[in-house]
């Protein structure tokens, strides 16, 4: 216990200062009243589903979790069901085999509800879909074909503080 | 030679790792696998061609082919060794490796039923290479005791295959629900969990199928497949230089090692070879990769046993890693650094400074936190004795990488098939033989420290110069070649095929976890359901990198 503790007291806090909101993320106008984006801005849960992602996004979705960026320390959580979450966070071109679970987990949560892209396959398509967001017979492209995306974080992977940027754009007022 | 056998010819490529391919008729696969398998081998990876527009080996055809919006593909002629012209449709590729090096089997196979004897028996890691050779390209394994569908689920129609030129994507589209035929076990008192696709935490999607009486796990079955997203289909449309971005993304957590097999492959048909100050910071980027990656995972072992310190002091250490990266390389994951012919990065005399520095911060670190893993009653009891695969079981069934080597095999490819500059580096493999969770975290814990000897090796080595390498862009036509690269997870390995006119016409990735998944199925009997997310987390397999 002696050694955890020290170790902890050598490291101090390594949290650093969140990101600004970036309105050019948002793609759908911002739906929710403001008293309601005070309720969520204090506490907000969060469900990642990964539709087909190459795994490079939720190594940085890891990383937001981490001292550094703390989401956790602005109220900010992730959660194991939808039926819990106020955001989902979707990664990768939806791949065909995930569409179903990502139109049922996004049914599952409860209104009102939010859906944040990220990374560029979850924008256009990225590099596994031909060119134009288009579809193959595997994927079906952009999350926006198959569910409501209230903002977009473009990159590959995003880095944690553009994710951040992206959830608290997500749940400010336009 | 590798192997012999009377009906079989093996040319040496020209790789980096010692590589040999032939052709073979399917008759003789089950000899050559006994073989090899009776001689201590392994099964690599198996994958399937469509060779069928080949118009013959030794005449380039100019005029347009009819394939309709595919582009014109013959593939394998691999270098030196006699292709299979006549009857030349369909071609099985078997990949084995021995104490001698890598040995590529070519099998033709007919156009009508393209059927071949099922290796399932010799080597069990086959069978769901099997099934998803048959789901893609209809090559149909005589015989096999499984036959279910792997990689397809319900989104194209059974009898259309998506690597076969003449597929039709539109045609073939179907919505229907993935109807799959788990194995149930029955019996007073057991029951079935079923979890996923989508998972209770940060993971990629996949299906679990638990079996269980009260806590006690009975039988795991995984059904995978859910990130299928067409990536070998992909790469056929695509230029060498993207193909060698999209190989950097099979797993987004590997980048660095299926970037280099990629290009390894690549040089082995062009038959270059990088030059050696690329070498040496392709070897910096992987040992980069591995510490990075090992970070995180001891971080979220102890996590998964509720010691959160470890995940917090882990996560800043990563954290340190990934933002020198950044500073450094341009990309914290270190996507697209490696290029066919080269590297696309530079490290200068600052840079290497940086690196020397951080390596001295991680050993001293890590040190204190392996000492506070190792005296904590709680975590030691978790880990000890959970999730064990005995070094008999993971020979039999071929574990591989970072598990097969926490189960005594020892197997490091960058120790037995030393490719340069690995040839100068002389690097010590950690082995252990308890096969548990706690000798896949010593195993974590010896390989970060010897990665970190090994960079200050590799920085001695590399001698700063300017000038950019000079990037592959076009490869000689009907060609084959093999990469092959120690990942963190255990070997990457790639194969590219060139057509007639030099482009990609068929490129298999191959990840560790085909041959690793199904072991967790075994590894995970008589566990308690709770110890599930730990026993998983400590093999960490990708999901993508199988469902391709």
């Amino acid at each position: 216990m002696y050694q955890i503790l020290k170790q902890i007291v050598k490291t101090g806090i390594k949290t650093e200062t969140p990101p600004q909101s970036d309105e050019s993320l948002r793609l759908l106008e911002q739906r929710l009243q403001q008293d309601i984006l005070d309720v969520f801005g204090g506490a907000l849960a969060i469900r990642m589903v990964d539709a087909g992602s190459c795994n490079g996004c939720e190594l940085e979705i890891h990383a937001v979790n981490n001292a550094y960026y703390n989401l956790e320390g602005m109220g900010i959580k992730f959660v194991a069901s939808p039926r819990h979450a106020d955001l989902l966070l979707v990664t990768g071109p939806v791949s065909r085999h995930m569409e179903v679970a990502l139109k049922r987990t996004y049914d599952a949560v409860p209104e009102p509800k939010l859906v944040v892209a990220i990374g560029e396959c979850a924008c256009d398509g990225g590099i596994f879909s031909p060119a134009g967001g288009g579809e193959s017979y595997a994927t079906c492209g952009k999350v926006a074909n198959v569910i409501p995306v209230d903002v977009a974080v473009p990159g590959c992977p995003p880095t944690p503080v553009a994710i951040l940027q992206g959830i608290l754009t997500a749940i400010r007022a336009a | 030679m590798p192997i012999k056998h009377p009906n079989l010819q093996l040319t040496r490529l020209t790789d980096a790792v010692p590589t040999w391919a032939g052709v073979i008729a399917a008759e003789y696969l089950p000899e050559i696998c006994q073989q090899v398998r009776d001689g201590g081998g392994r099964l690599v990876a198996l994958w399937g061609s469509d060779a069928r527009q080949q118009r013959g080996c030794d005449t380039l055809s100019a005029e347009p082919t009819d394939c309709g919006s595919n582009r014109d593909a013959p593939p394998p002629a691999p270098e030196g060794c006699a292709p299979p012209c006549q009857g030349r449709s369909f071609v099985l590729h078997v990949t084995l490796i021995n104490e001698t090096g890598l040995v590529c089997l070519h099998v033709p196979l007919a156009e009508a039923h393209p059927h071949y004897p099922d290796i399932s028996h010799f080597f069990p890691a086959a069978a769901r290479m099997q099934r998803a050779t048959y789901d893609l390209l209809g090559l149909h394994p005589l015989e096999a005791s499984d036959h279910r569908k792997w990689l397809r689920h319900g989104a194209w129609h059974g009898g259309s295959f998506p690597l076969r030129k003449d597929f039709d994507a539109a045609a073939s589209r179907i919505d229907e629900a993935d109807d799959y035929p788990f194995v149930h076990v029955a019996g007073q008192g057991v029951h079935e969990i079923a979890v996923g696709p989508v998972h209770a935490g940060i993971i990629e999607p996949g299906h679990f199928r638990f079996s269980v009486i009260g806590e006690r796990i009975l039988r795991l079955e995984e059904r995978l497949g859910y990130v299928h997203k067409g990536i070998e289909k992909r790469f056929e449309s695509m230029s060498l230089l993207q193909g060698a971005k999209l190989a950097g993304r099979v797993s987004g957590d590997s980048t660095v090692a299926y970037a280099w097999a990629y290009a390894m492959a690549a040089e082995s048909i062009a038959g270059i070879t990088p030059p050696d100050r690329a070498l040496w910071l392709r070897a910096l980027l992987l040992e980069r990769e591995r510490i990075a990656n090992h970070l995180g995972d001891l971080g979220y072992l102890g996590n998964d046993v509720a010691l959160s310190f470890g995940f917090a002091q882990f996560w800043i250490l990563k954290e340190q890693v990934l933002r020198h990266n950044a500073t450094l390389f341009g990309h914290r994951y270190l996507m697209d650094s490696i290029v066919p012919g080269g590297v696309a990065v530079q490290l200068d005399a600052a840079g290497k400074q940086l690196i020397e520095q951080e390596c001295l911060m991680l050993q001293r670190e890590v040190a204190v936190l392996r000492g506070i893993y190792e005296e904590h009653a709680g975590v030691q009891d978790r880990f000890i004795g959970a999730g064990r695969v005995e070094p008999k079981l993971a020979a039999q069934l071929g574990l591989c990488g970072l598990a097969g080597r926490a189960s005594a095999q020892a197997w490091d490819a960058r120790v037995q098939f030393a490719c340069a500059p690995y040839d100068k580096l002389d690097v010590r493999m950690a082995t252990y033989r308890n096969g548990d969770v706690a000798a896949r975290v010593i195993v974590r814990f010896d390989e970060l420290f010897e990665s970190l000897r090994l960079i200050g090796q590799i920085l001695v080595n590399l001698i700063h110069e300017e000038g950019a390498t000079r990037a592959l862009e076009k490869l000689p036509a009907n060609g084959f070649g093999i990469g092959m690269v120690e990942g963190w997870r255990g070997e990457v390995m790639v194969a590219i095929h060139t057509d007639a006119q030099g482009n990609l016409a068929r490129v298999h990735p191959h990840d560790p976890s085909w041959q690793n998944w199904p072991v967790l199925e075994h590894a995970i009997i008589d566990n308690i359901v709770p110890d599930f997310p730990l026993i998983n987390k400590s093999f960490n397999l990708s999901y993508s990198g199988q469902d391709l």
